[in-house]
């Protein structure tokens, strides 16, 4: 298996913290992604690691007996630890608040706290036995103030901090799952919110063995911006499927949950979960493999539920080794490999892996450039890389791929890539516009929903293909110019199909191409149907065309003319082209000829020699000062002292216009 | 005299008139330079129409145009003489290639008038004819030969004046027929194409269509579609579209087109090709796509004469409004890139490419004399030895000559191969060898 195999791998800078073991217990806290190493039950020091904190936090506390949680509320403003199963206490960590710690007992009798969970900087939910309760801490006060409280039974309790929802596993099979949503308007106490409850329905056991629903097989996790409660369904030996699958549950913020899509994973044995840029990654202990996910390219839909099977043959995560710091470093010991799948490993949502007896927590994250060669069908991949976050390069790599030489792909293939890159370019650009008339309409202040659309990785614009894919392709000699004009015109296709305005420079792409090959025939068809959009730079390209291939004048002229900006830009080619009789004659036509220069006119008339020609428009001009100033002289701004010299010379004084008077 | 007959054409004697319009007296292709000396007239004219006329009358009517050409070319030697007005007829004359000579003789249209006495009077219309109209459509008649034979000098190059001359015979004996000189017009003059108007996205998806179904199928070099007999798009050069384009919009479609408005159960429609459940066929090319043994009838045709020469295969599929031409690569019949000769002293076997034919007076070959000279010299190389050896000549442009003695077998090649080196001449005569002579024993 070469290196490039490999399409998971661990960060490169893992959170490195102090192994467990028995002075030192290791916890972490979902919300805030922070590992604990709790020396001694606090007395030897509490060091605190975030991903992206360097700086750890380090303080001491009394060891007050064996710490069953401990987390910092959001913004480490407060710090809450759990000692025993009635209380929890607290310490400010709020600069001139009291450090003092402060303590909490559940409300409910007889019930034991199975945990809590931060939901803001300020607000707690202790889950317990028979409920659950929501506090708001006041840390100026040292005290708590229950907010709501509910009552029921609970097995055990989940938590996903990105929606701040809990999920709490209910009834003797444990597979009845009541959510709460916790909302926290600004400046304002939070609420809690009870969503429907959902069961999860078991695999059929045999009956000697109570099914039950264990926490460990279930997840939760937002993907392309849903919640997802992921039940992780064995193989049962009774039912014929074929192996182990994950059921995702769709929790909507409002209405029932619905069972929506079936990873099918067609094996069996140990398994955990992680979701990583949208994709569901599922790790296979027995095999040291992990196979992908996603739940937006198409599977088989039965008509409620969708199944899909991994995106990609299963491999393990990339082999990393544990990076030597500190006195090791120095000498030339090497570095020691890792254990991946290792039981001591443990899986937290999203993407966290924490190896508790090395000390290390990672983010597992997805290499794009390996899936390439691992997808061959290149539409699902497209389709695949476009939801993806860092896609932009990969993609424009796989365009160039797949237009090279050596792996080119065929039209039809090619085709459907700029459709896929079109199609999204083309939502980006609605999104875009209607924010544009939103704003416009003034609908920005009083819609506080109105945002700006975000433009992803996945917009590959007309300049990025052409800047990364086109522009070298079309400079590639060895190229058969048909398979190259193809193209273009594919991706030229592809945007009038998406109703995109084409840019210039591809025109002009198109047009360079067909000249280097003599196509002219060619070039002027697609004019005639006008696929090669008017305008001006490209009405000026033309002209410069005209000496190889005539034709190209006159298609220059039409542009101009349809353009109908553009009059100046005729009058200059008329002129140029010694043609200045039919130059006034265009420039009357339309009404410009009080405006125009007398000097030009008169200079390109005498370019031609041809003495009645300048006669006939010096007296245009003589005609156009007579109606205008009432007088047949130039006036000494139009310069044209040269040329009245230059008629004097020729037809004589007397032939000059006289000034008519009443 | 053409505003008189007008002008009784509305009279009391309008009824008794008779109009007669222009029609095709003569035709006739001739070279001076293939019989210049007196008694071998004859040799020049390489078409006649038509053909009933006295041999006399035809080696002078043919000196009359070479004279008149040459007499008048005194006159204006860029621009020899395009037509004579006589009374009775115009005659047109058109030089296509160098020394070949195009002439087409038109009738004056007529009006045969009933004088007082009874008698019919016969009126020709000097002045009714247009110069440029029967210029063209005889320009016309040259491009069209072209289109499916190619240039005077290929048929000459591959055959002599007796292929030329049954390529025209055989074209222009059937063309001429469709001549409708009276109903020639300005637009013959222009040759035009008319475009089918489209939108830009329906005209890229076609684009579109065209490109991947040359890509998916090489051998199609070129590509032109047509909507309700007008062009949308060619990939062949104007010069070459505009002749084709002529013959499948004046030939080609309405020949087809009877069929297609015939009923479903109506006889002529039972002929046609191809599934009917299915509105598309060939109007050229197979019969029956399901059958392999079908016969294929296509014309062949040829393109940039001036330029790379090809020779293709014209295939044309229509389906409703819609139709398409495939052009597709005449190589498999193209002449190969190689000419050998081939003798056995065992057996005397001989096989010659080299030669086309060979009689006691003349020796046709289709290579170069220093050529053939250098085959010579190979073969007397080869006599002065016993070993089996191998030679190889550069000779001149892009010419190799290989030759290969093997077992008393021997073995001349000539190749024409451009910028060709050692290694890859070696290449195609081992190529050579496998395909030609593959149940041989060659040594190495």
């Amino acid at each position: 298996m070469g290196e490039e195999d490999y399409y998971l791998e661990l960060c490169e800078r893992p959170v490195q913290f102090e192994k467990a073991n028995p002075v030192n217990c290791v916890f972490f806290d979902e919300a805030n992604k922070q590992v604990f190493a709790v020396r001694s039950g606090g007395a030897t020091g509490v060091v605190v690691k975030g991903p992206d904190d360097r700086n750890p936090i380090s303080f001491r506390m009394d060891d007050k007996g064996e710490v069953k949680c401990i987390k910092f509320s959001l913004e480490n403003k407060i710090l809450a630890v759990q000692r025993t199963s009635k209380t929890v206490d607290f310490c400010n960590f709020i600069p001139d608040n009291s450090q003092l710690e402060y303590t909490q007992e559940c409300k409910t009798k007889n019930a034991n706290i199975l945990g809590f969970c931060w939901t803001s900087s300020t607000e707690i939910v202790f889950i317990t036995d028979q409920g659950i309760e929501f506090y708001q801490v006041l840390p100026e006060k040292r005290s708590l103030k229950l907010l709501k409280s509910h009552n029921l039974n609970v097995n055990w309790y989940m938590y996903c901090p990105e929606s701040a929802v809990i999920l709490l596993s209910t009834t003797v099979l444990e597979n009845v799952l009541q959510p709460f949503h916790f909302r926290f308007p600004p400046k304002q106490a939070g609420t809690m919110s009870k969503l429907p409850k959902f069961e999860i329905e078991l695999p059929a056991a045999p009956k000697s063995t109570k099914p039950s629903l264990s926490e460990r097989d279930i997840a939760m996790a937002t993907i392309y911006g849903q919640l997802y409660v992921l039940f992780l369904r064995h193989h049962s030996r009774t039912s014929n499927s074929t192996g182990a699958e994950v059921v995702l549950y769709h929790l909507p913020r409002e209405g029932a949950c619905k069972k929506m899509h079936i990873l099918k994973l067609n094996r069996t044995g140990k398994f955990a979960l992680n979701v990583v840029d949208n994709l569901v990654v599922v790790h296979h202990q027995d095999t040291e493999t992990s196979v992908i996910f996603d739940i937006k390219l198409r599977g088989e839909f039965d008509g409620s539920v969708t199944f899909h099977h991994p995106v990609l043959p299963a491999r393990s995560i990339q082999p990393y080794q544990i990076p030597i710091t500190g006195p090791a470093a120095v000498t030339s010991q090497s570095p020691v490999p890792c254990k991946l799948y290792s039981s001591s490993w443990i899986v937290f949502q999203p993407d966290i892996i924490i190896s508790a007896s090395q000390g290390y927590l990672w983010n597992l994250q997805v290499k794009l450039e390996p899936i390439v060669n691992l997808l061959p069908d290149k539409g699902r991949l497209m389709d695949f890389l476009l939801q993806r976050k860092e896609c932009k390069m990969v993609i424009l790599s796989v365009c160039s791929q797949m237009l090279s030489e050596s792996d080119r792909a065929s039209l039809p293939v090619i085709a459907t890539v700029f459709d896929k890159l079109n199609h999204e370019y083309k939502k980006y650009l609605d999104a875009e516009q209607s924010y544009a008339m939103a704003v416009e309409a003034g609908q920005s202040r009083s819609s506080p929903l109105l945002k700006r659309p975000v433009r992803t990785q996945a917009v590959l614009d007309q300049s990025d293909v052409y800047t990364h894919v086109l522009s070298a392709f079309v400079e590639k000699k060895e190229m058969p110019h048909k398979f190259v004009i193809a193209v273009l015109m594919e991706y030229i296709r592809s945007l009038n199909q998406f109703q995109i305005a084409v840019q210039h420079y591809l025109h002009e792409l198109v047009i360079k191409t067909l000249v280097q090959h003599n196509l002219f025939y060619m070039l002027h068809q697609f004019l005639q149907y006008h696929v090669l959009s008017d305008s001006k730079p490209l009405a000026c390209l033309l002209l410069s065309l005209e000496s190889f291939y005539p034709p190209a004048h006159q298609l220059s002229l039409d542009m101009l003319k349809r353009l109908s900006t553009a009059n100046d830009e005729i009058v200059e080619v008329l002129l140029s082209k010694h043609q200045v009789l039919a130059a006034l004659r265009f420039i009357r036509g339309i009404g410009g000829h009080d405006n125009i220069s007398a000097r030009k006119f008169l200079d390109a008339a005498k370019q031609t020699e041809d003495n009645m020609l300048f006669y006939t428009i010096f007296r245009f001009f003589e005609q156009r000062n007579q109606r205008l100033r009432g007088s047949p002289n130039f006036t000494p701004g139009e310069h044209c002292e040269e040329h009245v010299a230059f008629f004097k010379q020729i037809f004589g004084d007397q032939a000059l216009m006289r000034p008519t008077t009443f | 005299m053409a505003a008189a007959a007008a002008g009784a054409g509305s009279g009391p004697w309008a009824a008794q008139e008779k109009q007669f319009p222009p029609a095709l007296l003569s035709f006739f292709i001739y070279n001076p330079r293939f019989g210049p000396r007196e008694g071998q007239e004859e040799n020049k004219i390489l078409f006649y129409h038509p053909n009933e006329v006295e041999k006399n009358e035809k080696i002078r009517n043919v000196g009359l145009c070479e004279a008149i050409v040459q007499f008048t070319r005194t006159f204006s030697p860029s621009k020899p003489a395009k037509s004579l007005h006589t009374q009775k007829n115009r005659q047109f004359f058109n030089e296509p290639e160098e020394n070949f000579w195009m002439v087409m003789v038109v009738r004056n249209p007529i009006i045969e008038k009933q004088s007082k006495d009874g008698k019919p009077v016969i009126e020709y219309q000097e002045e009714e004819l247009l110069d440029k109209v029967y210029s063209s459509v005889l320009r016309q008649c040259y491009s069209m030969y072209k289109l499916f034979n190619g240039t005077f000098l290929k048929a000459m190059e591959d055959g002599g004046v007796k292929l030329l001359k049954e390529r025209l015979e055989k074209f222009f004996h059937r063309y001429l027929q469709t001549l409708h000189l009276q109903s020639c017009d300005l637009l013959d003059i222009f040759g035009g194409i008319s475009f089918f108007p489209l939108d830009k996205m329906t005209y890229l998806k076609i684009q579109s269509f065209i490109n991947r179904m040359e890509e998916s199928l090489n051998i199609v070099k070129y590509t032109a579609f047509l909507y309700n007999d007008q062009l949308i798009w060619s990939g062949l050069e104007q010069d070459d579209m505009r002749i084709l384009y002529k013959y499948l919009t004046t030939s080609l479609f309405p020949r087809h087109i009877e069929p297609e408005l015939a009923g479903r159960d109506s006889p002529i429609r039972a002929e046609m090709p191809g599934n009917l459940q299915h509105y598309g066929r060939f109007l050229t090319g197979p019969l029956n796509l399901n059958d392999p043994d079908a016969k294929c009838r296509f014309p062949k045709i040829f393109v940039n004469t001036d330029d790379t020469y090809e020779e293709l295969h014209l295939i044309v599929y229509k389906a409703m409004s819609a139709a398409v031409c495939f052009m597709i690569d005449g190589g498999s019949e193209k002449e190969p890139q190689f000419k050998f000769i081939y003798f056995n002293h065992m057996n005397l076997a001989e096989k010659s490419t080299v030669h086309m034919r060979k009689t006691p007076s003349v020796s046709l070959t289709s290579v170069h004399p220093d050529l053939m000279k250098i085959l010579g010299d190979i073969n007397s190389d080869f006599t002065r030895v016993d070993e089996d050896e191998e030679i190889i000549v550069k000779a001149m442009s892009d010419y190799w000559v290989v030759g290969k003695k093997s077992d008393r077998r021997e073995l001349y090649v000539i190749l024409n191969q451009k910028n060709a080196n050692l290694i890859e001449v070696n290449e195609e005569v081992k190529k050579l060898c496998a395909t030609q002579f593959n149940n041989i024993f060659f040594l190495d």
